[in-house]
Protein backbone atom coordinates (compact mmCIF):
# COMPACT_ATOMS: atom_id res chain seq x y z
CA UNK A 1 0.00 0.00 0.00
CA UNK A 2 2.88 2.45 0.92
CA UNK A 3 4.18 1.91 -2.58
CA UNK A 4 0.98 3.41 -3.57
CA UNK A 5 1.28 6.50 -1.22
CA UNK A 6 4.71 6.96 -2.68
CA UNK A 7 2.95 6.99 -6.14
CA UNK A 8 0.00 9.45 -5.23
CA UNK A 9 2.55 12.06 -3.49
CA UNK A 10 4.94 11.79 -6.15
CA UNK A 11 2.32 13.02 -8.26
CA UNK A 12 1.86 15.64 -6.12
CA UNK A 13 5.37 16.74 -6.23
CA UNK A 14 4.66 16.89 -10.34
CA UNK A 15 1.99 19.20 -9.65
CA UNK A 16 3.64 21.26 -7.15
CA UNK A 17 7.31 21.16 -9.59
CA UNK A 18 4.96 22.13 -12.48
CA UNK A 19 4.37 25.48 -10.31
CA UNK A 20 7.82 25.89 -9.56
CA UNK A 21 9.11 26.20 -13.39
CA UNK A 22 6.06 28.24 -14.30
CA UNK A 23 6.98 30.45 -11.54
CA UNK A 24 10.59 30.50 -13.07
CA UNK A 25 9.80 31.06 -16.41
CA UNK A 26 7.43 33.94 -15.61
CA UNK A 27 10.13 35.74 -13.45
CA UNK A 28 12.21 34.39 -16.11
CA UNK A 29 10.48 36.21 -18.84
CA UNK A 30 10.73 39.42 -17.08
CA UNK A 31 14.21 39.41 -16.76
CA UNK A 32 14.80 38.38 -19.97
CA UNK A 33 12.99 41.12 -21.49
CA UNK A 34 14.57 43.54 -19.48
CA UNK A 35 17.97 42.39 -20.75
CA UNK A 36 16.67 42.26 -24.45
CA UNK A 37 15.29 46.08 -24.00
CA UNK A 38 19.08 46.85 -22.76
CA UNK A 39 20.60 45.03 -25.90
CA UNK A 40 18.59 46.76 -27.85
CA UNK A 41 16.23 43.09 -29.20
CA UNK A 42 13.15 43.76 -31.14
CA UNK A 43 10.22 43.28 -28.59
CA UNK A 44 8.98 39.82 -30.97
CA UNK A 45 12.14 37.74 -30.06
CA UNK A 46 12.22 35.04 -27.26
CA UNK A 47 9.71 35.82 -24.78
CA UNK A 48 11.76 34.46 -22.46
CA UNK A 49 14.98 32.34 -21.48
CA UNK A 50 14.60 28.72 -21.30
CA UNK A 51 14.58 26.65 -17.77
CA UNK A 52 18.27 26.85 -16.43
CA UNK A 53 19.46 24.03 -14.00
CA UNK A 54 18.55 25.07 -11.32
CA UNK A 55 14.97 24.15 -11.94
CA UNK A 56 13.09 21.60 -9.99
CA UNK A 57 12.77 18.75 -12.73
CA UNK A 58 9.51 16.10 -11.91
CA UNK A 59 11.44 13.70 -14.95
CA UNK A 60 15.07 13.61 -13.72
CA UNK A 61 15.45 11.44 -10.10
CA UNK A 62 18.95 12.29 -10.04
CA UNK A 63 18.02 15.88 -10.49
CA UNK A 64 20.13 16.81 -7.47
CA UNK A 65 23.23 15.16 -9.02
CA UNK A 66 22.71 16.56 -12.48
CA UNK A 67 21.46 19.47 -12.33
CA UNK A 68 19.59 18.21 -15.86
CA UNK A 69 15.84 18.28 -16.80
CA UNK A 70 15.17 15.59 -19.31
CA UNK A 71 18.75 16.47 -20.72
CA UNK A 72 21.09 19.56 -19.92
CA UNK A 73 19.46 22.64 -22.04
CA UNK A 74 22.10 23.27 -24.42
CA UNK A 75 21.29 19.27 -25.54
CA UNK A 76 17.39 19.83 -25.47
CA UNK A 77 17.54 23.15 -27.67
CA UNK A 78 19.10 21.45 -30.30
CA UNK A 79 17.80 17.64 -29.74
CA UNK A 80 14.44 18.22 -28.57
CA UNK A 81 12.88 17.12 -31.87
CA UNK A 82 14.81 14.18 -32.00
CA UNK A 83 13.79 12.76 -28.88
CA UNK A 84 10.23 13.68 -29.47
CA UNK A 85 10.34 12.36 -33.35
CA UNK A 86 11.90 8.74 -31.66
CA UNK A 87 9.22 8.91 -28.76
CA UNK A 88 6.40 9.07 -31.08
CA UNK A 89 7.41 6.20 -33.12
CA UNK A 90 7.86 3.75 -30.32
CA UNK A 91 4.37 5.36 -28.88
CA UNK A 92 2.48 5.03 -32.29
CA UNK A 93 3.84 1.90 -33.31
CA UNK A 94 5.10 -0.37 -30.04
CA UNK A 95 2.28 1.05 -27.31
CA UNK A 96 5.34 2.42 -25.10
CA UNK A 97 3.92 5.60 -23.17
CA UNK A 98 6.65 6.38 -20.60
CA UNK A 99 6.70 9.98 -19.49
CA UNK A 100 10.39 10.39 -20.61
CA UNK A 101 10.21 12.60 -23.98
CA UNK A 102 6.62 12.75 -23.88
CA UNK A 103 5.20 15.50 -25.86
CA UNK A 104 2.50 15.87 -23.37
CA UNK A 105 4.74 15.48 -20.52
CA UNK A 106 6.59 18.49 -21.98
CA UNK A 107 3.56 20.52 -22.25
CA UNK A 108 2.24 19.72 -18.78
CA UNK A 109 5.86 21.63 -17.51
CA UNK A 110 6.41 23.88 -19.83
CA UNK A 111 2.84 25.60 -19.42
CA UNK A 112 3.15 29.73 -20.06
CA UNK A 113 0.10 31.56 -18.38
CA UNK A 114 -1.88 34.64 -18.63
CA UNK A 115 -2.61 37.07 -16.67
CA UNK A 116 -5.86 35.43 -15.92
CA UNK A 117 -3.87 32.26 -14.57
CA UNK A 118 -4.81 30.34 -17.70
CA UNK A 119 -2.42 28.04 -19.87
CA UNK A 120 -1.93 30.30 -23.40
CA UNK A 121 -2.44 28.14 -26.57
CA UNK A 122 0.60 27.97 -28.67
CA UNK A 123 -0.98 30.54 -31.07
CA UNK A 124 0.15 32.95 -28.63
CA UNK A 125 3.32 34.00 -29.56
CA UNK A 126 4.32 33.96 -25.54
CA UNK A 127 3.90 29.98 -25.22
CA UNK A 128 6.86 28.02 -24.75
CA UNK A 129 7.06 26.01 -27.96
CA UNK A 130 5.71 29.10 -30.26
CA UNK A 131 8.27 31.67 -28.53
CA UNK A 132 11.14 30.16 -30.03
CA UNK A 133 10.16 28.43 -33.03
CA UNK A 134 8.82 32.48 -34.58
CA UNK A 135 12.05 33.51 -33.83
CA UNK A 136 14.01 31.23 -36.00
CA UNK A 137 10.94 30.72 -38.22
CA UNK A 138 10.72 26.73 -38.37
CA UNK A 139 7.22 25.63 -38.50
CA UNK A 140 5.78 23.82 -35.78
CA UNK A 141 3.65 21.15 -36.78
CA UNK A 142 3.17 18.85 -33.49
CA UNK A 143 -0.21 21.28 -32.47
CA UNK A 144 -1.84 20.77 -35.95
CA UNK A 145 -3.12 17.63 -34.09
CA UNK A 146 -1.89 17.60 -30.09
CA UNK A 147 -3.37 20.17 -27.52
CA UNK A 148 -0.46 22.84 -26.41
CA UNK A 149 -1.98 23.25 -23.20
CA UNK A 150 -2.08 21.00 -20.01
CA UNK A 151 -5.07 19.13 -20.04
CA UNK A 152 -7.31 18.96 -16.87
CA UNK A 153 -11.16 17.28 -16.57
CA UNK A 154 -11.99 20.65 -16.63
CA UNK A 155 -10.73 22.00 -19.44
CA UNK A 156 -8.66 24.65 -17.56
CA UNK A 157 -5.04 24.69 -16.61
CA UNK A 158 -5.28 25.14 -13.09
CA UNK A 159 -2.73 23.25 -11.07
CA UNK A 160 -3.34 22.11 -7.70
CA UNK A 161 -2.05 23.71 -4.67
CA UNK A 162 -0.62 20.52 -2.82
CA UNK A 163 2.50 19.86 -0.46
CA UNK A 164 5.94 19.64 -1.77
CA UNK A 165 7.81 16.51 -1.83
CA UNK A 166 10.82 15.71 -0.31
CA UNK A 167 12.81 14.08 -3.21
CA UNK A 168 12.10 16.67 -5.79
CA UNK A 169 12.06 19.98 -4.20
CA UNK A 170 14.56 21.57 -1.64
CA UNK A 171 15.87 19.23 0.51
CA UNK A 172 17.09 21.84 3.38
CA UNK A 173 12.92 22.81 4.19
CA UNK A 174 11.35 21.76 7.12
CA UNK A 175 8.48 20.38 5.13
CA UNK A 176 10.71 18.35 2.52
CA UNK A 177 11.67 16.70 5.62
CA UNK A 178 9.21 16.16 7.35
CA UNK A 179 7.89 14.62 4.14
CA UNK A 180 10.88 12.49 3.53
CA UNK A 181 11.10 10.93 7.19
CA UNK A 182 6.84 10.35 6.90
CA UNK A 183 7.58 8.16 3.19
CA UNK A 184 10.72 6.50 5.59
CA UNK A 185 9.01 5.16 8.21
CA UNK A 186 5.79 4.31 5.83
CA UNK A 187 8.28 2.18 3.74
CA UNK A 188 9.73 0.93 7.37
CA UNK A 189 6.34 -0.20 7.97
CA UNK A 190 5.94 -1.95 4.95
CA UNK A 191 8.70 -4.11 4.74
CA UNK A 192 7.81 -5.18 8.69
CA UNK A 193 4.06 -6.15 7.48
CA UNK B 1 9.68 4.17 -14.74
CA UNK B 2 13.04 5.65 -13.62
CA UNK B 3 11.78 7.21 -10.33
CA UNK B 4 10.09 4.06 -9.11
CA UNK B 5 12.18 2.13 -7.02
CA UNK B 6 13.94 -1.17 -7.46
CA UNK B 7 12.07 -2.39 -4.38
CA UNK B 8 8.69 -1.14 -5.70
CA UNK B 9 9.38 -2.55 -9.34
CA UNK B 10 9.78 -5.95 -7.40
CA UNK B 11 6.26 -5.36 -5.34
CA UNK B 12 4.63 -4.28 -8.32
CA UNK B 13 5.75 -8.07 -10.60
CA UNK B 14 4.91 -9.80 -7.70
CA UNK B 15 1.67 -8.07 -7.45
CA UNK B 16 0.94 -8.52 -11.81
CA UNK B 17 1.91 -12.33 -11.39
CA UNK B 18 0.23 -13.02 -8.45
CA UNK B 19 -3.06 -11.61 -10.00
CA UNK B 20 -2.15 -13.17 -13.35
CA UNK B 21 -2.10 -16.67 -11.70
CA UNK B 22 -5.63 -15.88 -9.99
CA UNK B 23 -7.06 -15.62 -13.56
CA UNK B 24 -8.83 -13.66 -15.78
CA UNK B 25 -12.10 -11.56 -15.36
CA UNK B 26 -13.01 -9.68 -12.15
CA UNK B 27 -10.59 -10.54 -9.49
CA UNK B 28 -10.54 -9.99 -5.70
CA UNK B 29 -7.45 -11.32 -3.15
CA UNK B 30 -7.11 -11.16 0.20
CA UNK B 31 -3.42 -9.83 0.18
CA UNK B 32 -3.08 -9.76 4.33
CA UNK B 33 -5.61 -9.38 6.80
CA UNK B 34 -7.61 -5.68 6.45
CA UNK B 35 -6.57 -5.37 2.57
CA UNK B 36 -8.28 -6.32 -0.07
CA UNK B 37 -7.11 -5.85 -3.63
CA UNK B 38 -9.93 -5.76 -6.19
CA UNK B 39 -8.94 -5.76 -10.09
CA UNK B 40 -10.95 -4.98 -12.64
CA UNK B 41 -11.56 -5.40 -15.62
CA UNK B 42 -9.00 -8.23 -16.16
CA UNK B 43 -5.33 -7.39 -14.30
CA UNK B 44 -2.98 -9.83 -16.76
CA UNK B 45 -4.05 -7.14 -19.19
CA UNK B 46 -2.24 -4.72 -17.88
CA UNK B 47 1.06 -4.00 -18.42
CA UNK B 48 4.47 -1.31 -17.73
CA UNK B 49 4.42 1.85 -20.05
CA UNK B 50 7.95 0.83 -21.19
CA UNK B 51 6.87 -2.55 -22.25
CA UNK B 52 5.92 -2.71 -26.21
CA UNK B 53 2.78 -4.41 -27.61
CA UNK B 54 2.23 -7.87 -26.85
CA UNK B 55 2.08 -9.64 -30.25
CA UNK B 56 0.61 -12.69 -28.80
CA UNK B 57 -2.51 -10.68 -28.19
CA UNK B 58 -4.91 -9.96 -30.42
CA UNK B 59 -7.67 -7.54 -29.80
CA UNK B 60 -11.08 -7.95 -30.21
CA UNK B 61 -14.54 -6.72 -29.79
CA UNK B 62 -17.82 -8.83 -29.47
CA UNK B 63 -21.02 -7.19 -29.67
CA UNK B 64 -24.63 -9.04 -28.79
CA UNK B 65 -27.02 -7.40 -30.87
CA UNK B 66 -29.72 -8.71 -28.79
CA UNK B 67 -28.69 -6.59 -26.03
CA UNK B 68 -28.38 -3.27 -27.92
CA UNK B 69 -31.53 -1.29 -27.60
CA UNK B 70 -32.67 1.05 -30.59
CA UNK B 71 -32.92 4.26 -28.51
CA UNK B 72 -29.70 3.88 -26.70
CA UNK B 73 -26.66 5.63 -28.00
CA UNK B 74 -24.65 5.59 -25.39
CA UNK B 75 -21.32 3.88 -26.87
CA UNK B 76 -21.32 6.83 -29.49
CA UNK B 77 -21.59 9.05 -26.94
CA UNK B 78 -19.20 7.81 -24.50
CA UNK B 79 -16.47 7.60 -27.30
CA UNK B 80 -17.00 11.36 -28.31
CA UNK B 81 -16.55 11.97 -24.70
CA UNK B 82 -13.42 9.81 -24.63
CA UNK B 83 -11.82 11.27 -27.67
CA UNK B 84 -12.63 14.33 -28.42
CA UNK B 85 -14.39 14.19 -31.85
CA UNK B 86 -17.97 16.07 -32.43
CA UNK B 87 -20.76 15.64 -34.86
CA UNK B 88 -21.70 18.67 -36.85
CA UNK B 89 -24.54 17.48 -38.39
CA UNK B 90 -22.82 17.19 -41.84
CA UNK B 91 -23.18 13.45 -42.68
CA UNK B 92 -20.58 14.03 -45.62
CA UNK B 93 -17.90 14.75 -43.62
CA UNK B 94 -19.13 14.01 -40.38
CA UNK B 95 -16.57 11.89 -38.21
CA UNK B 96 -17.13 8.20 -38.17
CA UNK B 97 -15.34 6.55 -35.22
CA UNK B 98 -18.52 4.63 -33.90
CA UNK B 99 -22.09 4.88 -35.68
CA UNK B 100 -25.34 2.97 -34.72
CA UNK B 101 -26.97 0.82 -37.50
CA UNK B 102 -30.49 0.25 -38.02
CA UNK B 103 -31.19 -2.74 -40.91
CA UNK B 104 -34.64 -4.33 -41.36
CA UNK B 105 -35.68 -7.67 -42.66
CA UNK B 106 -38.05 -6.28 -45.40
CA UNK B 107 -40.01 -9.73 -45.84
CA UNK B 108 -40.97 -9.98 -41.92
CA UNK B 109 -40.21 -6.41 -40.85
CA UNK B 110 -37.69 -7.43 -37.94
CA UNK B 111 -35.52 -4.95 -37.17
CA UNK B 112 -31.83 -4.65 -34.97
CA UNK B 113 -29.83 -2.12 -34.21
CA UNK B 114 -26.01 -2.21 -33.05
CA UNK B 115 -22.71 0.00 -33.62
CA UNK B 116 -20.60 -0.17 -36.18
CA UNK B 117 -16.64 0.98 -35.76
CA UNK B 118 -13.58 0.36 -37.70
CA UNK B 119 -13.56 -3.85 -37.48
CA UNK B 120 -9.61 -3.95 -36.89
CA UNK B 121 -9.19 -6.45 -39.41
CA UNK B 122 -6.52 -9.00 -39.69
CA UNK B 123 -6.19 -8.76 -43.46
CA UNK B 124 -7.00 -5.05 -43.28
CA UNK B 125 -7.42 -3.60 -47.14
CA UNK B 126 -6.81 0.13 -44.89
CA UNK B 127 -3.27 -0.71 -44.99
CA UNK B 128 -2.91 -2.59 -48.14
CA UNK B 129 -3.48 0.76 -50.16
CA UNK B 130 -1.72 3.30 -47.43
CA UNK B 131 1.22 5.08 -50.07
CA UNK B 132 3.18 5.67 -47.11
CA UNK B 133 2.96 3.03 -44.31
CA UNK B 134 0.70 5.82 -42.19
CA UNK B 135 -2.09 3.11 -41.98
CA UNK B 136 -1.32 0.30 -40.00
CA UNK B 137 -1.94 -2.92 -38.00
CA UNK B 138 -0.22 -3.00 -34.46
CA UNK B 139 1.50 -5.80 -33.53
CA UNK B 140 -1.89 -6.74 -31.03
CA UNK B 141 -4.23 -6.43 -33.96
CA UNK B 142 -4.97 -2.54 -33.63
CA UNK B 143 -5.55 -0.96 -36.72
CA UNK B 144 -4.53 3.03 -36.45
CA UNK B 145 -3.77 5.86 -38.78
CA UNK B 146 -0.46 7.06 -37.97
CA UNK B 147 -1.01 10.49 -38.31
CA UNK B 148 2.52 12.07 -38.01
CA UNK B 149 3.25 10.73 -41.77
CA UNK B 150 -0.63 10.25 -43.15
CA UNK B 151 -0.75 12.95 -46.38
CA UNK B 152 -4.24 12.77 -46.10
CA UNK B 153 -4.88 10.89 -49.80
CA UNK B 154 -8.18 8.89 -48.45
CA UNK B 155 -6.99 5.79 -50.24
CA UNK B 156 -7.61 4.10 -46.90
CA UNK B 157 -11.45 5.50 -46.86
CA UNK B 158 -12.53 3.78 -49.69
CA UNK B 159 -10.79 0.64 -48.89
CA UNK B 160 -12.82 0.29 -46.06
CA UNK B 161 -15.93 -1.45 -47.00
CA UNK B 162 -17.02 -0.74 -43.35
CA UNK B 163 -16.95 2.75 -44.36
CA UNK B 164 -15.24 3.27 -40.91
CA UNK B 165 -12.75 6.30 -41.50
CA UNK B 166 -12.98 9.95 -42.04
CA UNK B 167 -11.19 12.58 -42.80
CA UNK B 168 -10.57 16.09 -40.76
CA UNK B 169 -11.76 18.63 -42.30
CA UNK B 170 -11.77 22.01 -40.40
CA UNK B 171 -8.82 23.23 -37.94
CA UNK B 172 -9.31 21.79 -34.20
CA UNK B 173 -7.98 22.92 -31.36
CA UNK B 174 -8.10 21.46 -28.08
CA UNK B 175 -8.12 17.81 -28.21
CA UNK B 176 -7.59 15.05 -25.77
CA UNK B 177 -4.38 15.15 -25.07
CA UNK B 178 -4.35 11.08 -25.61
CA UNK B 179 -6.21 11.49 -28.69
CA UNK B 180 -4.60 13.37 -31.34
CA UNK B 181 -6.46 14.06 -34.37
CA UNK B 182 -6.05 17.32 -37.14
CA UNK B 183 -7.05 18.89 -40.05
CA UNK B 184 -6.11 17.02 -43.53
CA UNK B 185 -5.52 13.51 -41.42
CA UNK B 186 -7.26 10.58 -41.54
CA UNK B 187 -9.33 9.52 -38.72
CA UNK B 188 -11.08 6.07 -37.12
CA UNK B 189 -11.99 3.90 -33.93
CA UNK B 190 -8.71 3.17 -32.17
CA UNK B 191 -10.21 0.51 -29.49
CA UNK B 192 -9.30 3.41 -27.34
CA UNK B 193 -5.91 2.40 -27.65
CA UNK B 194 -4.47 4.72 -24.85
CA UNK B 195 -6.89 2.47 -22.10
CA UNK B 196 -5.94 -0.79 -23.84
CA UNK B 197 -2.02 0.35 -23.42
CA UNK B 198 -2.34 0.88 -19.78
CA UNK B 199 -4.94 -2.07 -19.22
CA UNK B 200 -8.59 -0.85 -19.23
CA UNK B 201 -11.22 -1.94 -21.80
CA UNK B 202 -12.87 1.05 -24.72
CA UNK B 203 -14.61 3.72 -23.80
CA UNK B 204 -17.50 2.38 -25.77
CA UNK B 205 -17.63 -1.18 -23.82
CA UNK B 206 -17.30 0.73 -20.32
CA UNK B 207 -20.47 3.16 -20.95
CA UNK B 208 -22.64 0.27 -22.43
CA UNK B 209 -21.60 -2.16 -18.87
CA UNK B 210 -22.31 0.72 -16.51
CA UNK B 211 -25.57 1.76 -18.48
CA UNK B 212 -26.81 -1.92 -17.75
CA UNK B 213 -26.81 -3.26 -20.82
CA UNK B 214 -23.74 -5.21 -21.46
CA UNK B 215 -24.02 -5.55 -25.01
CA UNK B 216 -20.26 -5.36 -25.37
CA UNK B 217 -17.75 -7.14 -24.66
CA UNK B 218 -13.74 -6.41 -25.20
CA UNK B 219 -11.02 -8.80 -24.79
CA UNK B 220 -8.07 -11.47 -26.23
CA UNK B 221 -9.51 -13.65 -29.49
CA UNK B 222 -5.72 -14.90 -28.99
CA UNK B 223 -6.51 -16.27 -25.67
CA UNK B 224 -8.78 -19.34 -24.87
CA UNK B 225 -9.42 -18.33 -21.46
CA UNK B 226 -10.58 -14.50 -21.93
CA UNK B 227 -14.20 -14.15 -21.68
CA UNK B 228 -14.29 -13.25 -25.37
CA UNK B 229 -12.80 -16.17 -26.39
CA UNK B 230 -14.61 -18.79 -24.20
CA UNK B 231 -17.81 -17.25 -25.54
CA UNK B 232 -16.89 -17.25 -29.61
CA UNK B 233 -16.48 -20.65 -29.00
CA UNK B 234 -19.91 -21.27 -27.20
CA UNK B 235 -22.04 -18.94 -29.01
CA UNK B 236 -22.33 -18.85 -33.23
CA UNK B 237 -21.21 -15.42 -33.63
CA UNK B 238 -21.01 -13.56 -37.36
CA UNK B 239 -18.26 -10.79 -38.71
CA UNK B 240 -19.92 -8.38 -41.04
CA UNK B 241 -18.75 -9.29 -44.38
CA UNK B 242 -17.49 -12.61 -43.82
CA UNK B 243 -17.13 -13.10 -47.54
CA UNK B 244 -14.31 -10.51 -47.73
CA UNK B 245 -11.78 -13.10 -45.80
CA UNK B 246 -10.53 -9.81 -43.63
CA UNK B 247 -10.91 -11.73 -39.97
CA UNK B 248 -12.23 -8.74 -38.86
CA UNK B 249 -11.58 -8.43 -34.98
CA UNK B 250 -15.16 -7.09 -33.96
CA UNK B 251 -17.62 -9.96 -34.21
CA UNK B 252 -21.58 -10.00 -33.91
CA UNK B 253 -23.64 -12.49 -31.99
CA UNK B 254 -27.28 -12.87 -32.95
CA UNK B 255 -27.13 -10.55 -35.91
Amino acid sequence: MFAKLKQVLSVAAKSVAMVAVALLISSATSHAEEKKAQAGYPSWGPQFTLPKSDNKCVHDPDFAKTGKCVRDTAFMRRNHMELLKHKRDRTMRQGIRTKDSSLQNCINCHVTKDKADKAIKVSNPKHFCASCHLFVAVKLDCFECHRSTPETPKGSASIPKIPAHSNLLAANTDEAKNLKNFLSNHAKEGVTQ
Amino acid sequence: MSNISLKDQYINKTRRDFLKKAGAGVTTAMLASGITLMAYPDPALAREPNEGVDPTKRWGLLIDVNKCTEDCNECVTACSQENGWKLDGNPAVDSQWIRKLKIKNPKTGFEQTFPVMCQHCANPPCVDVCPTGASFKRADGIVLVDKHICIGCRYCMMACPYKARSFVHEPLEDQKSHAPRGKGTVESCTLCVHRVDRGDQPACVDRCATKGHGALMFGDLNDPKSEIAKTLATYATKQIRADLGLDTGVRYQNL
